[in-house]
């Protein structure tokens, strides 16, 4: 009887590791990419986004190394962790600005794309403003594949008619607004969980600031300690009064969702929430018609400012499969690999010459807006600045939720700037 | 700090008090169940106690279909894992408790010890160190993972079951000439059965349900289901149907587990005592 | 093949043993006894003689346990010391960077908000959660004692929970801990409105701070007191009917058999159990992550340290925060071990 059971650990641990052995066959045309695409939207996008791959490159073998959970978290520490032992995949998915040069430049760990960007002709192509935000020291470190705009408010057309309540153009207004809405028994902002309120703050710092200032606090030459700052603060203070007592326990649905249904008048969210509105039914959205359903325009204060953020690919250095993995930027920056794209996930193309017709009615509107406003980059979504100093900003965020202090918020913000500032 | 409880036992009282505490250990079963056998329409946080309108199996089928394969994956993961670990523990566990040797304590301390790091803290190592052993994405790599981490609670727990078995029988054994294998063959490893349930369990449930290694020492061939079932998700829309689905048909292997070996679980607690 | 003669014989004392005693002190219970069990004496030190057999087997002994050793050398114990190593460096990027820093990350640490809270929480956590075990297991034991019919689909039920992993318990009591009210009413609160509980209905684990973290006790009570409840049925079952029956026949009500006689024999296994779920609760994650996301009110050092090492990369202070849960732990742990080790040393 012990004779057999050792036989039997014997067997089997033997047969794992044939098993094992078996598997790892190099291929010579491959390519494997990293993201946390693996639901919704963004999955049916990388899939559209693959069909055209396929089509140009046949021969190349495509590995999609997806891993989900907690708005990218886990993929980034199996990032993090293959690229310290020296393997990394061939390319990643991460967000263009700050969240690319602050961690994997500094880390020397992916290419400049120059070359790249020459051969295909995509300076030309993509918006000014928008190539030295990707940019250190002159080298564009990855490929951009769509837009989403973060300063976004979504309302409920009807709920206002029927209150008669104005859009507000500004934070005055829109407090004022508020005693409106709240004397009618509705929320007057919904928010979600501690992200939503730090891109709540964003918004607000831009509607407050205005573009220059914001960006001042960005690059260096702002102040994070002055006085415009703490009006900015004292602003977000007030705005968090008339938040759903339960924001900490909703998701961004969740929240957008309060709007649709006319229980919240007003919901700050980015353009990924025009998915969520106006998407079918049975991909789990909600399917309202734009404009009508629901309707879009820009937060207090931020007219004529597009609050961007980008998903895009960069190249990693050794990468396993460099030729695979140029192919794949090739796709991610070429006009059709972009229209398969965005129109599926909801976003606009990071190029200017996309087929307007695709795209939705609020996404022809962003589209328009892209090419006039003035472009500065959102916090949240990993543009303005580097991941250390973000989540320093997360955890005085999140302190600040808890006792309201604006002195030791702003104290703390400062810290953060001068600590870990770009 | 034990609660008194005046235990004047009525049986109708104890089985009113027995039905109460299933029902508790019930509710998220039946969340998790019946959320799982409806259609995306009807998820709804505030119809969440109602029956499903019928039941939608399709659910299943579409869980079933992208975790099946991760399924099997991490079968091939726990199954020499578990078995592989418990030998360990019991060779560990025999000589800790019958095998004196010079700082054996101290030793056995500190393998203890081992139990108690916060595993989150040795991932960045412990990664380097798979890729140098070319281990890194291999089910094989995990599996090693398991037993190394499992090797202070398996021991612990053998060591503690020997601890009962008395001496003397082994000395016995030992004037009749058998050695250290002999010993261990003959006398202990027959008397181990309840106590290796006891640790198999324990390391299914612990390499079964692990995320955190599996995440960061596999790739998307070769990831178990608790990986796939993550990934269900999704980062943006969550189908909770599907993923509740999934959630149940993850736990139905380590439930099987249980169900068929509960009572030698049991057992293995309770060994060290003959009736009669 | 028959056995060996030894057997035989060996068998036979075995029984002629367990048989004494049991009429006498009740036998040991695994997995509850501590390091200090009886039944540990050596074989190597029965004999007073030295035996090349003896000095042989001895060696087989050492070499079996060496892999081991080994193993948890470098697999726990080097990479301890890379943690620590870490964590008196600079390292805030991507890349390793071992330039020394002294206590820095410590200091800041012990002025950080964010880190009291995290003490503050898991101190409430784990108070809740071991006391909540231990009660509801014993108490679940007990009823399961009185050999009621259906044991056995009702510890199945108890037990059960423990084969599901944190995150999907996680999941499943976010639902049922839903915090919202009115219109959009859900989870227990719902069901609470719906059989006319009204004054149960709370905001749960949204509480205002520190009490958010105590209802994330609960999912985690669900999960392993039925591990509990093992634990102290199998001693409860171990302990001999003699005992019971001798108590009985000087006069004892059951509750006073319970309260003099069986309960003090569980001592061990409360130890046991107390030391198994304090780890656990320290070192608390999945649990956390499934259920709050990323509030700070309900933040522990765990989820601290994954936060700031692979969202920040501030590996620095992840490595410090490491450290300190781990010497935390040791605080819990080494008391026991050298308590037992010492114990062992007088036989």
């Amino acid at each position: 009887m012990v004779r057999k059971v050792f036989l039997a650990v014997a067997i089997l641990s033997g047969a794992l590791l044939l098993g094992a052995c078996a598997g790892a066959q190099p291929a010579a045309d491959q390519v494997e990419i990293f993201s946390w695409w693996t639901g919704g939207g963004e999955a049916a996008g990388l899939e559209a986004m693959l069909g055209v791959f396929a089509n140009d490159f046949p021969n190349v073998e495509f590995i999609n190394s997806a891993v989900a959970g907690g708005a990218g978290t886990n993929a980034r520490a199996v990032l993090a962790s293959r690229l310290q032992a020296g393997d990394p995949p061939d390319s990643w998915q991460a967000h263009a600005g700050q969240e690319i040069i602050g961690t994997y430049v500094a880390a020397n760990q992916i290419e400049p794309l120059n070359s790249l960007f020459d051969e295909e002709g995509w300076i030309d192509v993509m918006p000014e403003t928008l190539i030295p935000l990707i940019s250190k020291d002159g080298n564009i470190y990855s490929v951009p594949v769509n837009i989403h705009r973060a300063n976004v408010m979504w309302t409920n057309p009807a709920l206002l008619a029927e209150l008669g309540v104005a859009v507000p153009t500004n934070w005055d207004e829109f407090l004022a607004a508020c005693e409106t809405i709240e004397a009618a028994g509705k929320i007057c902002l919904s928010m979600g969980e501690q992200w939503t309120a730090m891109h709540l703050m964003e918004v607000v710092l831009l509607g407050q600031l205005g573009p220059d200032g914001y960006s001042a606090l960005w690059d260096g030459t702002g102040d994070w300690g002055s006085a415009d700052v703490t009006a900015a603060l004292e602003t977000y203070t007030q705005v968090l009064q008339h938040v759903n007592s339960d924001a900490s326990g909703l998701t961004w649905q969740d929240a957008s969702q309060l709007v649709a249904n006319g229980d919240a008048a007003f919901n700050i969210m980015g353009d990924w929430a025009d998915g969520y509105f106006s998407g079918t039914t049975a991909g789990g959205n909600l399917g309202l018609v734009p404009g009508e359903g629901y309707g879009w325009a820009p937060p207090p204060g931020t007219d004529g400012t597009f609050q961007f953020l980008s998903d895009s690919f960069t190249l990693a250095k050794n990468a396993p499969h460099a030729q695979g993995a140029l192919d794949w930027l090739k796709v991610a920056g070429s006009k059709a690999g972009q229209e398969a794209f965005n129109p599926v996930k909801g976003s606009i193309c990071a190029r200017t010459d996309c087929d307007k017709s695709l795209f939705n009615a609020y996404l022809q509107t962003a589209m328009a807006d892209w090419s006039t406003d003035t472009v500065v980059g959102s916090l949240t979504h990993g543009v303005t600045a580097n991941d250390t100093w973000k989540n320093e900003i997360n955890t005085a965020l999140g302190l600040f939720l808890t006792n309201s202090d604006v002195a030791a918020f702003q104290a703390a913000l400062v810290s953060a700037a001068s600590t870990y500032g770009n | 700090m034990k609660p008194r409880r005046a235990r004047r036992l009525t049986r109708p009282i104890l089985y009113l008090m027995l039905v109460a505490m299933a029902i508790f250990y019930l509710l998220p079963v039946y969340v998790l169940l019946i959320t799982g056998l409806k259609s995306f329409a009807e998820v709804d946080l505030q119809r969440m106690w109602d029956l499903p309108s019928g039941i939608h199996f399709e659910n299943f089928v579409l869980a079933y279909d992208k975790l099946a394969p991760h399924l099997w994956n991490s079968l091939r993961l726990v199954i020499p894992a578990a078995l592989i670990s418990s030998m360990i523990g019991s060779l560990n566990g025999y000589v800790f408790s019958k095998w004196k040797f010079r700082y054996s304590n101290l030793i056995f301390a500190l393998l203890l010890f081992g139990m108690f790091i916060p595993y989150q803290a040795v991932i960045i190592p412990l990664v380097q160190f798979m890729e140098r052993l070319g281990l890194r994405g291999s089910i094989t790599g995990l599996v090693l993972v398991h037993v190394i981490y499992g090797i202070a609670i398996t021991t612990l727990i053998f060591r503690n079951y020997y601890a009962g078995v008395p001496t003397e029988v082994l000395e016995a054994g030992r004037m009749d000439g058998a050695g250290f294998w002999g010993l261990y063959r003959y006398l202990v490893f027959p008397l181990s059965i309840p106590a290796f349930v006891v640790v198999l369990i324990w390391q299914f449930t612990q390499a079964y349900n692990d995320f955190l290694f599996a995440v960061v020492l596999t790739g998307n061939r070769t990831w178990p289901v608790t990986v796939a079932l993550n990934n269900l998700a999704g980062s943006q829309i969550v189908q909770w149907n599907v993923q509740m689905a999934g959630a149940l048909m993850t736990a139905l292997p380590t439930l099987l587990v249980y169900i068929l070996l509960g009572r030698y679980f049991l057992r293995g607690l309770m060994a060290g005592a003959l009736k009669g | 093949m028959s056995p060996p003669l030894f057997l035989l014989t060996a068998h036979a004392a075995r029984r002629r043993r367990i048989f004494s005693r049991i009429r006498g002190i009740p036998p040991q219970v695994p997995m509850s006894s501590t390091l200090s069990a009886s039944g540990s004496r050596s074989l190597s030190a029965a004999q007073s003689t030295p035996h090349p057999r003896r000095n042989r087997d001895q060696r087989i002994a050492i070499l079996v346990v060496l892999p081991s050793i080994i193993a948890t050398a470098i697999f726990v114990y080097g990479f301890i010391g890379w943690t620590l190593r870490v964590s008196l460096s600079n390292w805030t990027g991507l890349m390793p960077d071992y330039s020394f820093a002294g206590l820095r990350q410590y200091i800041e640490l012990a002025r950080d908000p964010r880190f009291a809270i995290d003490i503050r929480n898991t101190a409430i956590f784990t108070v809740l959660f071991l006391v909540s075990c231990l009660a509801i297991g014993l108490f679940l034991a007990i009823l399961l004692d009185q050999r009621v019919r259906g044991e056995n689909v009702f510890r199945s039920i108890f037990l059960f929970p423990m084969a599901v992993s944190f995150i999907v318990t996680g999941v499943a009591w976010r639902w049922l801990m839903n915090s919202a009210t009115g219109t959009r009413i859900s989870g227990l609160n719902l069901l609470f409105h719906q059989l006319g509980l009204d004054p149960l209905i709370n905001n749960w684990h949204l509480t205002d701070p520190p009490w958010g973290i105590a209802f994330i006790a609960l999912p985690a009570v669900w999960q392993m007191s039925g591990f509990t409840m093992a634990l102290y049925l199998g001693g409860l079952r171990a302990i001999s009917d003699d005992l019971r029956e001798a108590a009985r026949v000087d006069g004892a009500s059951e509750f006073q058999t319970y309260r003099y006689i069986l309960l003090p024999l569980l001592r061990p296994i409360t130890l046991s159990a107390v030391i198994i779920l304090g780890h656990i609760s320290l070192k608390i994650f999945d649990l956390i992550v499934a259920i709050s996301q990323n509030n700070i009110a309900l933040d522990v050092p765990a989820v601290y340290m994954w936060r700031t090492t692979f969202d920040g990369n501030n590996y620095g202070q992840g490595a410090a925060i490491g450290i300190l849960m781990l010497l935390t732990v040791a605080l819990l742990i080494v008391p026991y071990l050298f308590y037992s080790m010492r114990s062992q040393e007088e036989m």
